[in-house]
């Protein structure tokens, strides 16, 4: 106990690094994510930009990256995050990874998500004379936006997890504190106090983000 | 005048499975809709109606034929000008496809903005159509807070909001009740003769072809089989496909197994005596019998009446000297159709 009180400001900057990788991670893996997530639906047989070439592709490209464990992406991944952000270590370095991981794990689930709006909502749409890109952003994403929240609330503690291996290649957080003076210091009471956090934290998100859909959901 | 024309038109869809053959949705339609009518077309499911009214807007692309509407052809055209063909064609559906996360009031407004009308001019045309489909207070209502009766007439004013020429409904009241049905169709009856827009009803309930439309075409395996007024549909109709239907709404003929237990109370000679306005009526006939000594008995059948003009099928069993019968019916029989029954 006494470790962990002369730890706080380290945990807490490490509370603040976790928020930096995951918010961040969010915000360019979700971007991305939404976009391959937008390409898998509208590109597939029977909707609104079918392109089977396309669809073929982009299916493959999820299904070869999504599987690999992500401790084993980050490792493969490094030359591309050196290329990217100018350093294969770092706060940087695994943002830029986990963004591309999760873009993958994203991109399904927001085509899960877009295929719970009915068809015939969107074949309503189109007879009213509406284009593909019209339909996409003033139909569909609105009509799917409270499965959307629950899908990036579902995505954000997936992060949250995937984060934890930052410590690996020299980034911080969380995981990286637990690791570094909780478990390698046999020291149990740091490790859950930056569990009870992380718990906090998910809790947090998660309840946000059932009100949110719950508000928007309409049916 | 025409306003809508297919000529030759097929429609198939790829083989699904290699086990399956490629679908014919629509095998040689030629169908002409003129302004102002409302036109039903009855068939079971997979008779291929859906895929046809989705051709009439260009939902569905056909295979080959042409396909004229409003004058203008629109097979071959590209999909940017579809759009605006499409802008002057209104659709509804089983499932009202509402946009759940829109208010009322903004479902209305959606065909307007993609048609890209200024938005006072909008407002007034939002609270017009709302006002006509009697739901001025529900302009802030969600979808899911509606009734599927106040449901369809969301989804009438929204077809309605850019004034088209052409109205689409796709079984538009198979998912209502009895009560919710006649109201939603009596809307229809309105918008045709308020607006004179054209209706185009797809359905599998001759009830509705009978209480809203003023022709019909019955379709079977993708071909339309028989098509007229509905008011010679319903009283003749030529096709076993057009008398299934014909028969779900009239009583005409008894089946087999009804002419059966029939038979069974009724030791004379059945016989069906078709009625239409125009040829002889009833108490002519019923007079002739008894000049000749012939004594009857209602036994089957009913009366129609099909927008003002009536017809009839009425089965009786003939008792009296089967001469005397055999004359008689002769008699009747030039001027109005008598059918024996087996």
């Amino acid at each position: 106990m006494d470790a962990l009180i002369s730890l706080q400001p380290i945990f807490w900057t490490a509370a603040a690094e976790t928020l930096y990788i995951v918010g961040l991670t969010i915000l360019f893996g979700g971007i991305a994510g939404l976009i391959l997530g937008l390409g898998l639906y509208t590109t597939r047989g029977g909707s609104v930009l079918q392109n089977r070439a396309v669809y073929t592709i982009l299916n493959f490209l999820v299904n070869t990256f999504r599987p690999i464990p992500f401790i084993i992406f980050l490792a493969a991944a490094q030359p591309l995050a050196r290329l990217a952000t100018g350093s294969g270590i770092g706060n940087n370095a695994i943002i830029f990874t986990l963004s591309l991981a999760a873009c993958f794990a994203i991109g399904r689930i927001v085509e899960q998500n877009l295929l719970t709006v009915e068809p015939g909502v969107i074949e309503a749409a189109r007879a009213m004379g509406a284009g593909p890109f019209r339909i996409i952003g003033q139909i569909l994403l609105p009509e799917a936006l409270g499965p959307l929240i629950l899908g990036y609330a579902f995505i954000f503690v997936a992060i949250v997890d995937m984060s934890a291996v930052a410590g690996y290649i020299g980034g911080g957080g969380l995981g990286a504190f637990a690791l570094l003076y909780g478990y390698r210091q046999f020291n149990p009471v740091v490790t859950w106090a930056a569990v009870l956090l992380i718990i906090v934290l998910v809790q947090l998100v998660q309840f946000g983000a059932n009100r949110l859909a719950r508000k928007v959901l309409r049916r | 005048m025409a306003i809508v024309a297919l000529t030759g038109v097929t429609k198939t869809f790829p083989a699904r499975g290699k086990s399956q053959a490629e679908l014919r949705a629509i095998d040689g339609v030629d169908l002409t809709v003129d302004a102002g009518d409302i036109y039903g077309i009855i068939g079971y499911s997979g008779a291929g109606k859906s895929t046809l009214v989705r051709l009439i807007n260009a939902l569905e692309l056909p295979t080959s034929g042409s396909i004229v509407v409003n004058g203008q052809e629109i097979v071959g055209v590209k999909e940017s000008e579809l759009r605006k063909v499409r802008l002057g064609i209104g659709m509804i559906f089983q499932q009202f496809n509402l946009f759940n996360s829109r208010t009322v009031w903004r479902n209305i407004e959606y065909p307007l903005q993609v048609a890209g009308v200024a938005v006072e001019d909008r407002n007034k045309r939002i609270s017009d159509l709302l006002k006509f489909v009697g739901l001025a207070d529900k302009a802030a209502a969600y979808p899911n807070e509606l009734s599927g009766g106040q449901k369809q007439r969301v989804g009438i004013a929204r077809a309605l909001a850019t004034s088209p020429s052409i109205l689409l409904a796709d079984e538009a009241t198979s998912a209502l009740d009895p009560e919710t049905t006649r109201e939603v169709l009596a809307l229809l009856r309105r918008v045709n003769e308020e607006f004179g827009t054209t209706i185009v009803v797809i359905t599998h309930e001759m009830e509705v072809i009978r209480s809203i439309a003023h022709k019909v075409a019955v379709m079977d395996s993708g071909r339309v089989v028989e098509r007229g007024t509905v008011f010679d549909v319903f009283s003749n109709p030529q096709t076993p496909a057009a008398q299934k239907f014909v028969s779900t709404v009239v009583r005409a003929v008894p089946e087999a197994d009804e002419l059966a237990v029939l038979r069974e109370r009724h030791p004379g000679r059945i016989v069906t005596l078709s009625f239409s306005d125009g040829s002889a009526s009833q108490s002519e006939v019923f007079l002739e019998f008894a000049r000749n000594g012939v004594s009857f008995e209602l036994i089957y059948g009913g009366i129609n009446d099909i927008q003002g003009r009536t017809f009839g099928h009425l089965t009786l069993s003939l008792t009296g000297e089967a001469a005397a019968i055999s004359t008689a019916i002769a008699l009747v029989s030039s001027t109005i159709t008598v059918t024996e029954v087996n």
